[in-house]
């Protein structure tokens, strides 16, 4: 059962968001909420099923399921919300979240701290601008690695893989042992962009061969992908005429790189970074918006899941912090409503302690004339808590009143002041 | 004796030290570009008995996913990867599966365990 208003909500159920919610449960906050797009907790964790993750916070050498597996069952055990199968549509700088799923419907909720964990996308083929034909058989290194690894079908039986980042080595080993050929693996910079571990232990020990400079000119193909054409790229980066080599295939797979995914931030007024993409931080882990906090990959695109867990903990524990501070600071403040023949009140809030500096000064427009002596009276409910009077009041002529030190006992047992004007 | 220069990346870890290893015929005799002492034991077993983890997917019956990730509990020989995948195709787990279930014990005689590497909740448990 959802509530109207957390502690901390998180957006996002990879390994940045469930590290946030653990922390801010365990910092101290009362309810918190991780929302997740997907049906099942653990992000990308949950596709990535080679080994090599853990090694900095376990010291054990995990596949990536094994490692979401420990954070979910730590979540499970903290008596956190979680609404799975969601989508948030929008969030404001206020913190209000608009969220969609099959289970609950549409949702609005409160939180009093937000943490943007919705991590990064990869970047496709309209993004590299590549040339050729549009036939089937292109695909994101990362939509491959779903297809084999968690719905278990084969998108293709002779790939070539754009790019060596480690998604793209990863996978080229990976199609390798489900019985597929991988011709080869180009890059157009002249170094590796993956980690040089994974070249070891994913291309050299299969033999599938890397190009460095190299990278594909055209897609060949009508109805599905026939071959790629590869050509070497100069130190300008430009492509060198008589290099063009056609490689046969029937699927190119992309792994050329992340964009942090910031269009939920973007609604709640947070400023981003132009070179991360993500959102300019603090030490805290705390956008440019008060209480919205962000950590992971939406921030800026990490290599080990490892570091991705720390930054979630930091921003977790300093989301809990400010929504603890909040809670205690909301508490000292009563609201000012408008009685009898007043419109309207300003200062809208008052804190209580405010009373211990000083008398604190109401302002108001009445609704309808009165001609005549009236009450000006601040009400806890039925309890008085101080007058004044006035000899007429009129639209047009701001009334005031002062809520004396005096009445400071009076205020601290109120949630809710309001103020009548009334004829004596 | 005639000395040889053979160079390594140590695989043990993300940093990926670039190892260049000074062999007098079979003998180790000098190291250099490992930042820890497990750079050592790669070059060691590199020479003598190569190992890597495997990680790859078993089918599941009546599960939420129709698959399983799986991984071999330590590294196993290198030239067994084929045999030992060869192996788990031929496997098919029922839901519900825990993480932590062995999935083939004693894989091809090599002593270590083939692990699953999550919960796979059977279809109806799953809300």
């Amino acid at each position: 059962m959802l509530k109207e208003k957390y502690d901390v909500i998180v957006i996002g159920a990879g390994p940045a968001g469930l590290a946030a919610a653990i922390e801010a449960k365990k910092t101290g906050a009362q309810d918190v909420l991780v929302i997740e797009r997907a049906q099942e907790l653990g992000g990308i964790l949950q596709q990535c099923i080679h080994n090599g993750f853990g090694l900095q916070i376990f010291k054990k050498d995990l596949p990536g399921p094994a490692y979401a597996q420990r954070f979910i069952d730590e979540l499970a055990g903290l008596h956190i919300d979680t609404l799975l199968d969601a989508m948030v549509l929008n969030v404001s700088s206020e913190r209000h979240v608009y969220a969609t799923s099959r289970g609950s419907g549409f949702v609005e909720l409160d939180t009093r701290a937000l943490v943007l964990a919705m991590g990064c996308r990869e970047r496709t083929r309209a993004q590299i601008a590549l040339p050729g034909t549009r036939p089937a058989g292109v695909y994101t290194a990362g939509t491959a690695q779903r297809f084999v690894n968690i719905e278990g079908f084969m998108p293709g039986k002779r790939f070539v893989i754009l790019g060596s980042g480690d998604i793209g080595m990863i996978m080229a080993r990976r199609l390798t042992f489900e019985g597929a050929k991988v011709e080869r693996v180009l890059e157009i910079m002249p170094f590796l962009t993956g980690l040089t571990r994974n070249y070891v232990q994913c291309l050299q020990d299969y033999d599938i061969s890397l190009q460095l400079q190299h990278t594909v000119k055209r897609i060949i193909g009508n109805d599905r992908v026939e071959a790629i054409e590869s050509v070497q790229i100069d130190n300008q980066r430009q492509p060198i005429p008589g290099t063009e080599e056609t490689i046969p295939c029937d699927t190119l797979l992309l792994s050329v790189g992340l964009i942090p995914e910031n269009e939920l931030s973007r609604k709640a007024g947070v400023s981003l970074d132009p070179v991360t993409a993500g959102p300019f931080v603090d030490e805290k882990m705390q956008t440019n918006v008060p209480g919205i906090f962000a950590a992971g990959n939406v921030v800026h695109v990490y290599d080990l899941v490892d570091w991705v867990t720390q930054a979630g903990m930091l921003c977790g524990r300093n989301a809990a912090q400010y929504a603890i501070a909040e809670r205690k600071h909301l508490g000292r403040r009563v609201k000012m409503k408008a009685g009898d023949n007043v419109r309207y009140v300003v200062p809208h809030v008052l804190d209580k302690e405010s009373l211990a500096e000083s008398a604190q000064r109401l302002q108001m427009r009445v609704t309808l004339p009165i001609e005549e002596p009236v009450w000006v009276e601040v009400m806890n409910g039925e309890e008085r808590v101080t007058r004044k009077t006035e000899l007429y009041v009129r639209p047009g002529e701001m009334v005031n009143i002062d809520i004396p030190q005096s009445a400071y006992d009076a205020v601290q047992r109120a949630s809710e002041l309001s103020v009548r004007i009334v004829r004596r | 004796m005639t000395q040889e220069h053979r160079k390594f990346i140590c695989i043990t870890c993300p940093r990926g030290c670039a190892l260049d290893v000074t062999m007098e015929g079979e003998a180790v005799v000098k190291m250099e570009g490992n930042s820890c002492k497990r750079g050592i034991d790669y070059v060691t077993g590199e020479l003598n008995d190569p190992r890597r983890m495997v990680t790859t997917t078993v089918r599941v019956r009546g599960g939420v996913h129709p698959l399983a990730p799986v991984y071999t509990e330590s590294p196993i020989p290198k030239p067994r990867i084929l045999d030992l995948l060869a192996e788990i195709r031929k496997i098919e787990l029922r839901a519900p599966v825990k993480f932590g279930d062995v999935v083939i014990e004693n894989a091809l005689g090599t002593g270590v365990n083939v692990l699953a590497s999550r919960n796979i909740p059977a279809k109806s448990e799953a809300s």
